[in-house]
């Protein structure tokens, strides 16, 4: 067995100023296996591969490959090596070919021969088994399908071990089993794969081992067969898991259809949610927006919120008429809204955990009022502490936060405003375990104190555990609506698929 | 006091500070005079301070004025308004017409500034609504206006060099009775204390910056980033007429081809020197007015070593270079290794995550 290692770590450390990130970690990878790197966010998943890729360098500890020693001082040296990572966001050229992205960078050619090299991509792909041609423009072809060309590219370059860091996290069902297929393609031909995600099914999908960290400490490696969720949860989390079933017995009888009507719409439509469609909320009641990625459910908050601008509709808040034409109209009106891109739309990056949490109210207080430093000081501390915000201080820019904590950050800043309508749209994406139940178990706590929530989350079980009622959708139109008793998994599924089945 | 000094080595005004400190300590060297403020009778008859170290800070006024407004709407455009000093000289135009029309008295000045003021903001709308609403890189935008402006100053002053004859003038470009500070330095220290007040008692700062760093989620949290990008532009343009009515009492006359010329490449570059992003974003206001100080006593200091007016400009660049390669992200970057490296041991270590 010792000579299938294709990768070893021992005895990792890594220090950055204020946080321990990584801590004695070992990690050993064999080949032709497809190893999970597991933990909660924070954990240092993201700083082993960064210190294996040469990102940073390590403070101790060595790496072997295939069992030499080396030391890795750049990604390039990494690459050359034989180490590949594909991440989360494509970091190919969607304007070139997808034949050009495939070899652009490589260095060896001076003079580069386009034929062959269109010819050597589409050998390549139809190897993997990859839909699509070498001419076409990478922008062109769905996400998923761009992240293969990314491994394909990878594998080409005589990689030994693969690492993809969160593949799946922006990819549908149907995209994740391609993406599957073509890793157990890679597999059997011998490649170690590093594979980072934060859902749980596709680990036991596709995974032979598990490597577990916490806190930047390494906590085990086991096989997968050896390992049930549970326990695999339990590990990450370091704790027992009454918190996590006592959230799954919370009865489902939450209808909270005699309450008063918070929100109303009737004809609401943007340019992005091009159906119109009526939608009401309840005082203290936690609703859905479900349906496969695509089919409108994200544009249809939008709109809500007045993100899009709504190109028709009636909007009544607690019974009177407003107009909500853009973000801050609906501010006025009590509505917070979680954007599904927490990057894009959700963290504004160089400014401080401070500055993110008070925006939004700072800007409901107005442009001539600002608050005192102290005052901020104070919102900011009271959050930090309600949500357990990990974060060396206040004035720590909040991009140098792991993904969990920045999207309770932004959670934070809704919070702050004291919203009688919150919206989130996927708060839960990306983010490690113990954080997914923090958010559910503080949506239904909100929903106590009579703030009403949409809760959009890919998941379904995640929205079946929060939510009471559920709006479906297919292909932006609004197909079915769910409540009590009706809200099953296979139920979900029949009304998303379209098919009529009384009793499932 | 460690913490202090811990905490500029990380500041983005670590490269000004250096710079500076270079400046004073290559000064104090070659000759120390160089740093003699005296008290000398000037030709009104007035006890005024004189020396190097007065010709620096009366001199950068303008381009200290210009580099703060520039920096907010670096930070809010994510890019530069190279208009300033056409803008600048259709603004002392105005004020030397208007002047020229009537008796001049202390209420017409401000009236004259108010209108020139008044002119500038509305080609600062200009730009901004190019930048802003039709979102055109601002450095195209602003080319308009800095190919167009200096004739449109010609066509204000019919042609010619006005001048502007008037005791109250020469105050304001040099010094008035009885203070012995020149009195373009008692308008940067006006128009700073405005400016904190106004960063103070406003959320400017974090409008601009959230902007700048991410406007699409400062749309989301209800910023309206057009009316954030106007204001900055608009505010330049007060600055332009600031520095243009300085730069005319100076001198007393209008020069439309020649006022301010190219003071829109040393505003940016005191912008850059102060460590700010030319992307947009984070700024640092006191970064842009060292940045400015830094050029102005980089070329008081080429003078007073004699270099010829004709060759200054060559020497400028070579220590300019300097002080934006130091400033670079790699330098910075193995500035950090080295920092480690000498430290040896990793940093404080919390326990906490």
């Amino acid at each position: 067995m010792k000579n299938d290692i294709v990768l070893s770590m021992r005895g990792i450390c890594k220090a950055f100023p204020g946080v321990r990130a990584l801590q004695n970690v070992d990690f050993t990878l064999c080949k032709g296996e497809i190893h999970a790197l597991m933990g909660e966010n924070g954990a240092g998943k993201s700083t082993l591969i960064k210190v294996l890729t040469g990102v940073h360098p390590k403070d101790s500890g060595q790496i072997s490959l295939a069992g030499e020693e080396v030391s890795i001082k750049s990604p390039s040296e990494a690459q050359s090596l034989g180490i590949s990572t594909v991440y989360q966001e494509i970091t190919l050229c969607p304007n070139l070919s997808v034949a050009e992205n495939m070899f652009i960078g490589r260095g060896n050619y001076r003079l580069v021969k386009w034929r062959t090299i269109e010819k050597k991509t589409t050998e390549i792909l139809s190897k993997l088994n990859i839909p699509a041609r070498a001419a076409q423009q990478l922008g062109s072809c769905s996400l998923a399908v761009q992240q293969m060309v990314a491994v394909a590219r990878a594998v080409d370059m005589d990689c030994k071990v693969l690492i993809l860091d969160e593949p799946t996290s922006s990819l549908d069902e149907h995209e994740v089993e391609m993406l599957f297929a073509l890793m157990r393609d890679l597999k059997s031909r011998g490649v170690g794969i590093i594979f980072i995600t934060h859902f749980l099914e596709q680990v036991y999908e596709v995974c032979d081992k598990i490597t577990v960290l916490r806190n930047g400490e390494f906590i085990g490696e086991y096989e997968i067969k050896d390992l049930p969720r549970i326990q695999l949860i339990s590990k990450m989390m370091g704790k027992e898991l009454d918190d996590i079933s006592a959230l799954e017995k919370k009865d489902t009888e939450r209808v909270k259809d005699a309450e008063p009507v918070v929100y109303e719409a009737e004809g609401l439509s943007s340019s992005y949610a091009p159906h119109t469609f009526n939608f009401e909320v309840h005082k203290g009641e936690v609703n859905g927006f479900t349906g496969l990625l695509g089919s409108g459910r994200s544009e249809s908050v939008r709109a809500i919120f007045g993100a899009d601008k709504p190109s028709t509709g009636m909007i009544k808040i607690n019974g009177k008429k407003v107009k909500i034409a853009k973000p801050r109209d609906a501010m006025k009106h009590g509505i917070g809204y979680l954007p599904e891109d927490r990057k894009e739309d959700g963290i504004v990056a160089d400014l401080s955990v401070r500055e993110n949490i008070i925006l939004a109210l700072q800007v409901m207080q107005g442009f001539f009022k600002p608050f005192s430093k102290a005052e901020a000081e104070a919102f900011a501390d009271e959050y930090i502490k309600l949500l357990g915000i990990k974060t060396a201080s206040t004035d720590t820019p909040i991009s140098s936060l792991s993904g969990g904590n920045q999207q309770k950050v932004i959670l934070a800043r809704w919070l702050l405003t004291n919203p009688q309508y919150l919206i989130l749209d996927e708060p839960t994406r990306g983010i490690d375990v113990g954080t997914k139940v923090e958010i559910q178990k503080l949506v239904l706590k909100l929903a106590e104190e009579g703030v009403s929530v949409t809760f959009i989350s890919s998941e379904i079980e995640e929205m079946l555990r929060t939510c009471s009622r559920l709006i479906v959708m297919r292909d932006r139109k609004i197909v079915g609506e769910l409540k009590g008793e009706e809200m099953t998994q296979a139920k979900i599924m029949h009304t998303i698929a379209g098919e009529v089945k009384s009793n499932d | 006091m460690i913490n202090g000094i811990k905490k500029i080595a990380r500041s983005q005004l670590l490269v000004p500070i250096i710079a500076l400190l270079a400046l004073i300590i290559f000064n104090l060297f070659r000759d120390i005079n160089f740093f003699t403020i005296s008290l000398i009778t000037n030709n009104e008859g007035n006890q005024v301070l004189s020396g190097n170290i007065i010709s620096i800070l009366t001199g950068a006024s303008e381009l200290a004025i210009l580099a703060i407004g520039m920096t907010l709407v670096t930070a809010a455009a994510r890019g530069q308004d190279i208009s300033v000093g056409a803008a600048a000289a259709i603004a002392g135009s105005v004020f030397v017409n208007i002047l020229r029309s009537t008796q001049i008295t202390p209420g017409v000045i401000i009236g004259a500034f108010v209108a020139c003021c008044l002119v500038a903001i509305l080609f600062g709308m200009f730009n901004g609504t190019l930048v802003a609403i039709f979102k055109i890189q601002p450095m195209i935008a602003s080319l308009i206006l800095f190919t167009s402006g200096r004739s449109v100053a010609y066509w204000i002053n019919g042609g010619a060099s006005p001048t502007v004859e008037s005791p109250l003038i020469s105050h304001l470009g040099s010094f008035i009775p009885g203070i012995p500070i020149p009195t373009p330095v008692l308008v940067v220290i006006v128009f700073c204390i405005i400016v904190a007040l106004i960063l103070r008692f406003t959320n400017l700062g974090l409008y601009t910056q959230s902007v700048g760093i991410n406007e699409r989620s400062a749309r989301l949290n209800g910023i309206n980033s057009v009316w954030i990008k106007m204001l900055t532009f608009m505010f330049l343009g007060v600055c332009c007429a600031i520095a243009g009515v300085i730069a005319v009492s100076r001198i007393g006359l209008i020069n439309h081809e020649t006022i301010l010329l190219d003071i829109e490449m040393d505003a940016i570059l005191a912008v850059a020197i102060g460590g700010n992003s030319l992307g947009g974003g984070k700024f640092s206001l006191i970064g842009s007015l060292m940045g400015a100080y830094i050029i102005q006593a980089l070329t008081i200091t080429l003078y007073a070593m004699q270099v010829p007016s004709t060759d200054v400009k060559a020497y400028k660049a070579i220590v300019i270079i300097a002080i934006v390669v130091l400033g670079s992200p790699i330098v910075k970057r193995y500035a950090a290794q080295l920092r480690d490296k000498l430290a040896k041991k990793p940093m404080k270590v919390t326990e906490n995550y």
